[in-house]
Order: structure tokens, then C-alpha cells, then sequence
């Protein structure tokens, strides 16, 4: 019998205002019965319309109705043959606009809670899993993959599994993209980022760090060096700025700066050597997912005040819902319909006051969302200390200036045939952040899947 | 890890190492430089590549000890080990086709100018070299220089090498005495630069500078090293670090390079602080 609740299974949770003092993780997870009772809800849909919400076709309601019967360590099992982050996915997908959007349950009431499901299946799995996994045989055949996000760890992972010899080099120190250097903690900890590269470790797959390619090696030199396909999987790091007077004071920085020193170097922790200005007053913008991370981190480093700066209604925030309803309830304050024009600093060239102008909602623009127009004469100043401009960002020139053959389009995004990821040079492979544009993890995680494939049909065929 | 196979004491606040980085000396070219992180609770900060050997896989840095990481580096040996060396990152610096060159050094800026001078006397350019230092004690380099140099000036500010001035007064001499220079290097601390970049404008003489801004990953990934030219946003690390001197807004890098100053000095100061710890261990 179908548990017919309207609501999902609440999931347990740090209070708002203790949370937002510290970097822990902010949803705790789901006990066993809260799973079961959960997946209860799901009502095994047999023209499965959420699967086709999902960018990488999780067969939903199978693994589900496993957790139903108590089967946790089954719902992996299924689980992973679609997903192969499923604890990061389940935790940073923006369940509402995929598989949640489209399940029957949320006609009338609210969604199963796949995102939920997932994620428990999967801490489940690394709690309990006791087994080791297999190190791939290699069969002779090297694959360079180059950045080691969603993108690229997904295909390393892949063709290890078909006993390619990968390796994996990487810019940072670190492994692990922007679920490492961007997602905080408090999100996303770290230790599961690290237990899926650990494992990717376990199966063969060599990661190197400190590689920036197209500087210490070139694609080119990397086919030199014996490698017979290479995928570039660097992401859109580039920040954009707005180019408003004041951007060059002191206290302004970019969402990934100020995030990369809080999560990748640790400023939040005393024994860490990493330089940040702790706010008093923040302000951030934009409003997608990069902004609310800026947001509450700020929050998180003991601001009293932290502002998001929005040009447009909360309805056209890109951001998750979860994390606009976190944001709210951490006491992040929102500025919507809102624009800045200037960051003004005091003598010293510190950041004191933005000056800001309100907007109103015109016609719709080409990507469907309201233009926002300036209202003449509504300037006005807000004091802040740390101004965090969280714009979007593009891909990084790097690799397309460096290498031969490899074209991009007029927003540095790399050209590739949409069925085999291949670029537009024989034997690269492209795909996440840095052929779209900045997206989503389970987007780059499924562009680096296929990317396994035809890499492996293409080699297989040489 | 990347090991140190040498380390030399240059003067009282000046270090040089040579690490075992073999991928980055094959590719390192004047103007370059690398990012490396000590320990793994450690800063990433940018040093340039002072000179590097492609046969024994070897990188030279020279290091000016200013604040905790520089000092954690200057805390290692010979044998010891660095634990994240990533590089050549940056651009080279174009110095093709010049034929009388000025290339001047403030301080540890000598050791950043030195290769630029070492590259464009291998290519059979005319090259005078200034250095200026505060004082006599705190002289480096002068015998390199002087190898990679037609003629070396060097200066000192309190005049204890018998040399007084700063290095303006001696490029203003040179060029007044018909040095037809056609390029202007100058790398040391900001107000120098400016100053150097100044004293052309009006001669017009094409004025390189070195950027040294705040840096964090050094792949144009933060935006940290951001500083305007010619009122556009450049990356100190991908756009450059060598940019037109007579475009940079150095007022605004000024500014920008205080950002730490006053969290460095607490952290200094602070008792519970990592690095008095291990300096007192
Ligand atoms: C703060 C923040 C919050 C986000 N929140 C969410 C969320 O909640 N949900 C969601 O689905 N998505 C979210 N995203 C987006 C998501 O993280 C990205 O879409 C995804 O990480 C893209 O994966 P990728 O593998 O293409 O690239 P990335 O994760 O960007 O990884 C690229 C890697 O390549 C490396 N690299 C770059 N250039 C080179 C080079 N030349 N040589 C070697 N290595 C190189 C980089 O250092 C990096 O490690 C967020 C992004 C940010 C920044
Ligand atoms: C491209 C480039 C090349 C450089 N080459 C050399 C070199 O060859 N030799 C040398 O001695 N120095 C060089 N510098 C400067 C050197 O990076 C700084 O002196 C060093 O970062 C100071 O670190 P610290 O932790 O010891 O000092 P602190 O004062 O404690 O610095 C704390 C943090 O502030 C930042 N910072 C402070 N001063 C500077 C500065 N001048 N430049 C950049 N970041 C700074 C760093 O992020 C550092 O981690 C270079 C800088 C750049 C950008
Ligand atoms: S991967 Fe993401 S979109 Fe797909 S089912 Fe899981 S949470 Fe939903
Ligand atoms: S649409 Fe909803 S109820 Fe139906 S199978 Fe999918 S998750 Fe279950
Ligand atoms: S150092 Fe981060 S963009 Fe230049």
C-alpha cells in the first residue's frame, strides 16, 4: 500500500541559526525508516515520466521501490549503473526543473523525494560497503583526460572500467572541480568528493595534480607521450565582472575566489594559512546557485548583514530552490529587482557602500525570462565591507589557444559533435562546463559518460 | 613533492632554491614563473623562475622573505621537500627584435629582471642593467648581472655602496646621455615601476613591467590577479605578468596589493599562530 502523504518525508536538519555559525553539512539525511517510508510514496509509474526528467535516465522508480522493500544495498546497485556520483548528485541536482518536476506525485501535493532517495542510497552504500573494488585489467591503451570535475572524473571512471589506462591531470592541487574548490562543505563535504576519487584511485585511474595543460604539456605533447584519445573536461572557470566603477577596490572579489580560499585552501579554519576578509556586511551578486554558496559562506565567516543583489524576481533566480529556502532561513537578505551601478570605497580604497538602482520586469527577452529595466532615479547605497560578484562564468582560453584544430564558438564554449563529444580534432573528446557553458554537475557527469563510449568505440575501431 | 637540491642564503631577507621540477625547467621562459604551496595548510603564492636548467631538470627561485609563506619556505633545507610546485604559468616575455634595452631591478625584482637580461644577451642585444637596492648589505645577483650585461649600474638608496640614488636617477642619466633604448624592462615593487614607467612616457620609450599581484590558482580561474590597463580587466596571470607600463593603473594595484596587510600582520602576531609554532619547534 502506496504511503499516500502529500508532503515528502521531511528530511532532518541543523537549525537555521546554528548553522549558519558553521561549515557542517546543513541537511543531515534520511534514517532507514524515513527511506522507506519515502519511497513508499513513489507509485511505480510504468511510462516512468521522471526517468525521462533525469539528464542521465536514473532508472527511478526501480531503484526506488527496492528501497521500499528495505533492498539498500540493491537500490545502489541500480542506482550506480546510471549514476556514478549518485551521493553528489542526490545532494546538488536541481531536483525541482528534472526528475521531481515530472513525477505524478507532485500534481497533487509534492514530488517523491528522488533527490533524497538518491542520496541516502548512496551514503548508505559508503558506510556499509565493505567489499574493495576491482583494479581494471589495463589492456595497453592510454586515455589523457584533462581537469578532474564531474566531467572528466565520470569518463576516467568509465573507461577504467573498460580497461583503458587513464590518467587524469589536473590544475589544482586538488582533484575534484568545482565540487571541491566551489560547492562548500556545508553542501557538498568534502570527504564524499574525495571517497569517489579515492575509488576512482582503487580502480587504476592515475590522477595527477599540479598539470596545467596547454602549460606544463600540451595536448599535443600528451599524443606524443604514447596517449591515444584525450578528453578535456576543464569546466568554465572564468569569472565575469561587471564592469561598474569600484570593481578594483579592496573587499571585492569573484564568487570563485572567495569560494576557492574558503573551500579548497580552508580560510574558515584557524591552522589554515589562507588570507580572507571576513565580512561585516556582504553584499553578493547574482542569483543562481554560485551566489547563495557566496551568500552563506559569508553568512558562515560571522557577517551580520549579507545581501543578495538580484536584477530580477525571485521567480527567475537560477539558483536551486533549496538553497534560495536556505539562504532565506540562515537570515540572508534578499535585494531583488535590484541592479548595481557602483562600489564606492572610503580613502584607503576599501570597499564602504554599494550603490544600487531598482528595476521592474519588461517583456520577455529571448531566453523566455522577464528584461529587467532600470528605474530612473531610484538610486540608492547599502554599507558593506566585501562585495562577492557572482555573474557566471566562461570557459577558460587555455586549452583552445593551445591546441591545434580544437574550434570554439563566439563564448569560448568548444565545438563538439553532440552525439560522440568528439571536438573538432580526431581523437579529443570534450564535454561538462567547458562545451556548455557553465551548467550542472549531473550534465557534465553525463557528458563525460558518453564520452567513455565513443572514445571507446573509436579506439576500439582503430 | 618537489625536492630542494639547493639552497643559498643571498642576503639577510633574501633566499635562493633550486627544486627538481624537470617538466617545468624544459618548458620555462623568461617572464614565467610558478605556484607553489609548502604544506598542505599552506598559502599558494607565485614566484618567478629565476633561471632554469633543462639537462638536470632544475628550477631556480629566488625568494624575498616578507611573510608566512616565504618564511615557512625559507624554514626548509636543502633535501627537504615542497609539497605543490605547478608551472610555467604565465606568458613569456616578448623580446624578439630589440636592439638597446634597459633592464632594471628593485630589490629581489633583480632576480625576476635577471632572465629577461640573460635572453635578450643570448639573442645579441645591446643591454644595460640597473639594480637598486636600499642598501650595500643587500646587494644579490651582481656578479650574474654583470655576466649578462654590456654595462651594470647599481644603485642603492642610502648611497652605502658609494652609488646613491634610486634607479630612475641613473635610467634618466643614461638615457639623457643618448642611450637610444628601445625597450624599458622594469621589475621590482610597484611604486619603482611606476616610477620607471613615468620617467619614459615622455621619451616614449616601449616600457615593460612585471606584475606581481595577489594570485591564487594562477589559470585565470579567481580573477585575484585582476588589475586594469588601458581601463579594460586584465589577468595578471594568463594576460600577462608583463604588461605595457605606460597603460597599467598602478594606483589601483597599489591599493589592491594592501588588501592583506593588516590580517597578515595579526596572524604574525597572534600567539596561537601556525608559523611562530614551527619557527620556534
Ligand atoms: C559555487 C558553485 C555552485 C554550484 N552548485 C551547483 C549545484 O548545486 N548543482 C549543480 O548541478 N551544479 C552546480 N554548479 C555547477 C557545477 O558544479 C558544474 O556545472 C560542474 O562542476 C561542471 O563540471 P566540469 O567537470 O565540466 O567542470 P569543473 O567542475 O569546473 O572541473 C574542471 C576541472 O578542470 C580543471 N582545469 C581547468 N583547466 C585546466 C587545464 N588547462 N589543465 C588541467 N586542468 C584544468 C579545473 O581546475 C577543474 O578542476 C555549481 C557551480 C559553482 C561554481
Ligand atoms: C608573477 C609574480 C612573480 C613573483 N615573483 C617573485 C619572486 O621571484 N621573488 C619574490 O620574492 N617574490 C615574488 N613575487 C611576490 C611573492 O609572491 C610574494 O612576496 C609572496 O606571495 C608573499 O607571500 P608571504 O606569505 O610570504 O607573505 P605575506 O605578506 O604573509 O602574504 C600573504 C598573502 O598575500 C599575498 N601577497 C602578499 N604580497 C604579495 C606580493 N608582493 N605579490 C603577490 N602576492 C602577495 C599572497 O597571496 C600571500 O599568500 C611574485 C609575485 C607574482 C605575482
Ligand atoms: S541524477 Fe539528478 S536528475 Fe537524475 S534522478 Fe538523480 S537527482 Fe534526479
Ligand atoms: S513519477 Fe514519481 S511516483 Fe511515478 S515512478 Fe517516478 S518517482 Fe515514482
Ligand atoms: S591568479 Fe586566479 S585568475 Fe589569476
Amino acid at each position: 500500500m502506496p504511503n499516500m502523504a502529500l508532503k515528502k518525508t521531511a528530511m532532518p536538519e541543523q537549525e537555521p541559526n546554528i548553522r549558519n555559525k558553521n561549515f557542517e553539512e546543513v541537511s543531515l539525511g534520511y534514517t532507514e525508516e524515513m527511506a522507506v517510508s519515502e519511497a513508499q510514496r513513489c507509485l511505480n509509474c510504468k511510462n516512468r515520466p521522471c526517468v525521462n526528467g533525469c539528464p542521465v535516465n536514473v532508472p527511478i522508480p526501480e531503484f526506488i521501490s527496492l528501497v521500499a522493500k528495505g533492498d539498500f544495498a540493491g537500490a545502489y546497485e541500480v542506482l550506480s549503473s546510471a549514476n556514478s556520483l549518485p551521493a553528489v548528485c542526490g545532494r546538488v541536482c536541481p531536483q525541482e526543473t528534472q526528475c521531481e518536476e515530472k513525477c505524478v506525485r507532485g500534481i497533487k501535493g509534492e514530488s517523491v523525494a528522488i533527490g533524497r532517495l538518491e542520496r541516502f542510497v548512496a551514503d548508505y552504500h559508503m558506510k556499509n560497503f565493505k567489499g574493495s573494488v576491482k583494479k581494471a585489467e589495463s589492456n595497453g591503451r592510454k586515455v589523457a583526460i584533462v581537469g578532474a570535475g564531474p566531467a572528466g572524473l565520470t569518463c576516467a571512471g568509465d573507461l577504467a572500467k573498460l580497461n583503458y589506462d587513464v590518467t587524469v591531470f589536473e590544475a589544482f592541487h586538488t582533484a575534484g572541480g568545482v565540487l571541491m574548490y566551489g560547492i562548500p562543505e556545508f553542501r557538498l563535504p568534502k570527504e564524499i568528493v574525495q571517497k569517489e576519487i579515492d575509488m576512482l584511485k582503487n580502480l587504476g585511474v592515475k590522477i595527477e595534480t599540479n598539470m596545467v595543460i596547454g602549460k606544463v604539456l600540451s595536448v599535443d605533447e600528451l599524443f606524443e607521450s604514447g596517449f591515444d584519445a584525450v578528453f578535456v573536461g576543464t569546466g568554465a572557470g572564468l569569472p565575469g565582472f561587471l564592469n561598474i566603477p569600484g570593481e578594483g577596490l579592496i573587499g571585492v572579489y569573484s564568487a570563485n575566489e572567495f569560494l576557492t580560499r574558503i573551500n579548497l585552501m580552508k580560510a574558515y579554519l584557524d591552522d589554515y594559512d589562507t588570507c580572507i576578509i571576513k565580512p561585516k556586511n556582504a553584499a553578493i551578486i547574482g542569483g543562481g546557485n554560485v551566489a547563495m554558496d557566496a551568500a552563506r559562506s559569508a553568512k558562515r565567516l560571522g557577517a551580520e548583514n549579507v545581501y543578495i543583489i538580484y536584477r530580477r524576481s525571485e521567480k527567475e533566480m537560477p539558483a536551486r530552490l533549496e538553497e534560495i529556502e536556505h539562504a532565506k532561513e540562515e537570515g540572508i537578505i534578499f535585494k531583488l529587482l535590484t541592479n548595481p551601478v557602483a562600489i564606492h570605497g572610503d580613502k584607503d580604497g576599501r570597499v564602504e557602500k554599494i550603490e544600487c538602482v531598482e528595476m521592474e520586469l519588461g517583456k520577455p527577452d529571448e531566453s523566455g525570462r522577464c528584461r529587467p529595466i532600470v528605474k530612473e532615479g531610484s538610486n540608492f547605497t547599502i554599507d558593506i565591507d566585501v562585495a562577492i560578484v557572482a555573474i557566471g562564468n566562461t570557459p577558460n582560453p587555455l586549452i583552445r589557444t593551445t591546441t591545434k584544430g580544437i574550434e570554439a564558438n563566439k563564448y569560448g564554449c568548444l565545438v563538439v559533435n553532440e552525439e560522440s563529444m568528439q571536438t573538432t580534432r580526431e581523437g579529443v573528446y570534450a564535454g561538462g562546463d567547458a562545451v556548455t557553458g557553465a551548467a550542472t554537475v549531473i550534465l557534465a557527469m553525463g557528458a563525460g559518460r558518453k564520452a567513455a563510449k565513443a572514445i571507446d568505440e573509436y579506439l576500439q575501431s582503430k | 613533492m618537489f625536492k630542494i637540491v639547493d639552497k643559498q642564503v643571498l642576503n639577510p631577507t633574501t633566499i635562493k632554491m633550486v627544486i627538481d621540477a624537470p617538466l617545468i625547467a624544459k618548458k620555462a621562459a623568461p617572464g614565467q614563473f610558478i605556484i607553489l604551496r609548502v604544506d598542505e595548510k599552506g598559502e599558494r603564492i607565485p614566484l618567478t623562475i629565476s633561471d632554469s636548467d633543462k639537462e638536470n631538470g632544475t628550477v631556480t627561485i629566488i625568494i624575498q622573505i616578507v611573510g608566512k609563506t616565504t618564511m615557512l619556505l625559507n624554514n626548509l633545507e636543502k633535501g627537504d621537500s615542497i609539497l605543490d610546485f605547478v608551472g610555467p604559468l604565465g606568458k613569456a616575455s616578448e623580446l624578439d627584435g630589440y636592439k638597446k634595452v634597459a633592464v632594471i631591478g628593485g630589490g629581489t625584482g633583480c632576480a625576476i629582471a635577471f632572465p629577461q637580461a640573460k635572453a635578450l644577451h643570448i639573442a645579441g642585444a645591446k643591454v644595460d642593467m640597473i639594480a637598486g637596492f636600499r642598501n650595500t648589505d643587500l646587494i644579490i645577483l651582481e656578479q650574474e648581472m654583470k655576466d649578462v650585461c654590456d654595462k651594470l649600474t647599481v644603485m642603492t638608496d642610502d648611497g652605502s655602496n658609494g652609488n646613491k640614488g634610486f634607479v630612475t636617477n641613473a635610467l634618466k642619466e643614461n638615457i639623457e646621455n643618448g642611450a637610444d633604448y628601445d625597450l624599458v624592462i622594469a621589475i621590482g615593487p610597484l611604486p619603482m615601476m611606476k616610477a620607471v614607467a613615468e620617467l619614459t612616457r615622455p621619451y616614449n620609450i616601449k616600457t615593460i613591467i612585471s606584475m606581481n599581484t595577489i594570485m591564487v590558482d594562477g589559470t585565470g580561474m579567481c580573477g585575484g590577479c585582476r588589475l586594469t590597463v588601458d581601463g579594460e580587466t586584465k589577468f595578471a596571470c594568463i594576460d600577462g605578468p608583463d604588461f605595457d607600463g605606460h597603460l597599467v593603473d598602478f594606483d589601483e594595484a597599489m591599493r589592491r596589493s594592501t588588501t592583506y596587510k593588516d590580517i597578515e600582520y595579526r596572524e604574525m602576531h597572534s600567539d596561537d599562530c601556525r608559523l611562530l609554532n614551527k619557527i620556534n619547534k
